[in-house]
């Protein structure tokens, strides 16, 4: 009964609004990782990415009825977390040689 | 499916091995796995395959092919790094092992049949590529590539996932036949999200392939890397991700190619021109040989803007092609690189005299990738050119070939530096190792060449 409850609180607001907030989480997201220049915020802007596509893949799931968006869920979740672990790993190597996380001083290589 | 369990354990092995100090037991262990798996992946050739695993993979005479071609190429890769990896560190055996990871990643791609699989195995390969593409951890280029690399590929891992939810929410399925039955059964009344997601994971994917305008990334990712880690980035991985594009396009969405084989075909001629007139006024080699690998991406693209029963053949046979000629093209890098110490072009200079074998296989390889008749570039663009040209797409094919003439510039100066120009060198020292995957390599491309019927009616 605990889950109905949730799938009914969920279903209150109309799917349309959840495209919407995650279009719009999904966005903000990639401004950040477009604008910002410290690469832990564009780090985490990915994350946001990756966090509205969760948060509209429960939507689409508790709307059809599906349990296959929410296994979705999951997967994104564990791959994430693998990716941050190399990320972070990879942020303390630049960070180690160049005392600095800005991404202007990748510069060595030309665009 | 056996290669893939046998390539998930093999890695597991090799971190025991380097854990116990085996170093000599490595590169053997490794190839007899690898040729263990590729027995196993052979056997399944015509077996008349149905989804396993509850629907999620399809080992199909499609996935074989790709995955036997991939698992060759890291074999000659692999040995191409024996004693190129002692002298960055002296934990080889990660090394081997992150390779193998990358490799399970695109054999899951390769042989996906769910969205969930080809998210799953596109991460598997990129987290491993990460790490390789930064392991000089003390230079700084590296560092600086392994970054990029990394910030890049998440950003559009994150796009490629938004498409992939988008056509969840339209179709309700993850399955590739689900959607394909969905898009059947309403050709009229397609939800306009079922759309936005299929540009969505077009922007996904074009970014992992490195196609213009998503390829800003590559040439300081595959610039930066060591040779040997760029030779894999820009042979295996591109393969396989044209073989993960390629499936998912032909299986799910053909019905709709209206609507996604005009923005293809814009992005492929873009591809073209970028890769081809920003490589004409590269200095370094390595560089040049990314921005070639650019072109080359829009090469491939062709077989998916000109989507047919023909398609895969048509990328089987080009991928094939071009991941043998690159792998000399880097073979001979790495060689020359260790004795000059530069990625120049100019370092080729008079390496005829003193090496003509080199020259000549290194010779083989850019004829084959400018596709000159007789080697097995040109039977590759052959197969790319018709399929196009059954469909009446005139104007890709003429791009194409202006293209291609384009790109014989490039890649006659290296031959002109090493037969033509002369400077005081000394004799580079070839390893047999080198000289059985060179020579090998150039055999093959020559093979194909003459007898395209060898691999050109696989699939």
């Amino acid at each position: 009964m605990q889950s109905q409850t949730v799938a009914n609180a969920i279903q209150a607001v109309p799917l349309n609004h959840y495209i919407l907030l995650s279009a719009i989480i999904f966005s903000i997201g990639v401004m950040g990782v477009l604008l910002r220049r410290n690469a832990i915020v564009i780090f985490m802007s990915v994350e946001l990415m990756l966090n509205s596509v969760n948060l509209l893949l429960t939507a689409f799931s508790v709307y059809r009825g599906d349990a296959a968006g929410q296994v979705f869920v999951f997967f994104i979740m564990a791959l994430a977390a693998a990716e941050v672990a190399v990320g972070l790993a990879i942020i303390v190597m630049i960070y180690r040689n160049t005392n600095s996380i800005d991404i202007n001083v990748l510069n060595r290589l030309k665009w | 499916m056996n290669t893939l369990i046998i390539i998930s354990v093999l890695p597991i092995v090799l971190l025991y091995l380097g854990l116990y100090k085996a170093q000599k037991a490595l590169l053997p262990v490794t190839i007899v796995g690898m040729l263990v798996a590729l027995g196993a992946a052979v056997m399944q050739w015509n077996d008349n395959a149905q989804p396993i695993y509850h629907g999620m993979m399809l080992f199909n005479n499609f996935s074989i092919a790709f995955s036997v071609v991939s698992i060759i190429s890291t074999i000659l890769i692999l040995m191409l790094s024996k004693g190129y990896f002692e002298k960055i560190s002296s934990h080889i055996a990660e090394y081997y092992a992150i390779i193998l990871f990358s490799l399970v990643g695109i054999v899951v791609m390769v042989s996906y049949h769910n969205l969930t699989m080809l998210f799953v195995g596109i991460e598997i390969m990129s987290v491993s590529l990460y790490i390789l593409a930064g392991i000089r951890k003390n230079d700084f280029a590296s560092n600086e590539s392994a970054l990029k690399y990394f910030l890049m590929g998440a950003f559009s891992t994150g796009f490629l996932l938004f498409g992939i939810t988008l056509i969840y929410g339209a179709s309700g399925s993850f399955d590739l036949d689900g959607i394909r039955d969905y898009v059947l059964s309403h050709s009229h009344n397609i939800d306009p999200i079922f759309y936005t997601g299929v540009l969505l994971i077009i922007v996904g994917l074009c970014f992992k392939v490195g196609a213009a305008p998503f390829h800003f990334w590559t040439p300081d990712v595959y610039e930066g890397a060591p040779s040997l880690i760029t030779a894999y980035m820009s042979t295996v991985v591109k393969a396989a991700g044209f073989a993960a594009f390629l499936r998912l396009f032909s299986a799910s969405f053909s019905s709709i190619a209206a609507f996604w084989s005009p923005v293809l075909m814009v992005i492929t001629i873009i591809t073209l021109f970028i890769g081809n007139i920003t490589a004409l006024y590269q200095q370094s080699f390595k560089r040049m040989l990314a921005f070639s690998s650019i072109s080359h991406a829009g090469y491939l693209m062709f077989a998916i803007v000109a989507l047919g029963a023909a398609s895969a053949n048509a990328v089987f046979v080009y991928a094939t092609a071009y991941s043998i000629a690159s792998i000399i093209a880097f073979g001979a890098l790495v060689l020359v690189r260790q004795q000059t110490g530069s990625d120049n072009v100019d370092g080729f200079n008079g390496l005829a005299r003193k090496n003509p074998f080199l020259a000549f296989v290194l010779t083989v390889s850019m004829l084959s990738l400018a596709g000159i008749p007789l080697t097995a570039g040109f039977i590759g663009k052959f197969y790319m050119f018709s399929g196009a040209l059954l469909q009446y797409k005139y104007i890709m094919v003429i791009v194409a070939v202006v293209n291609a003439i384009i790109s014989i510039f490039y890649y006659f100066r290296v031959i002109i530096a090493m037969y033509f120009r002369s400077a005081e060198r000394s004799e580079v020292l070839i390893p047999a190792y080198y000289k059985f995957v060179l020579g090998f390599s150039a055999l093959v491309t020559i093979a194909i060449g003459v007898y395209p019927a060898l691999i050109s009616s696989l699939i």
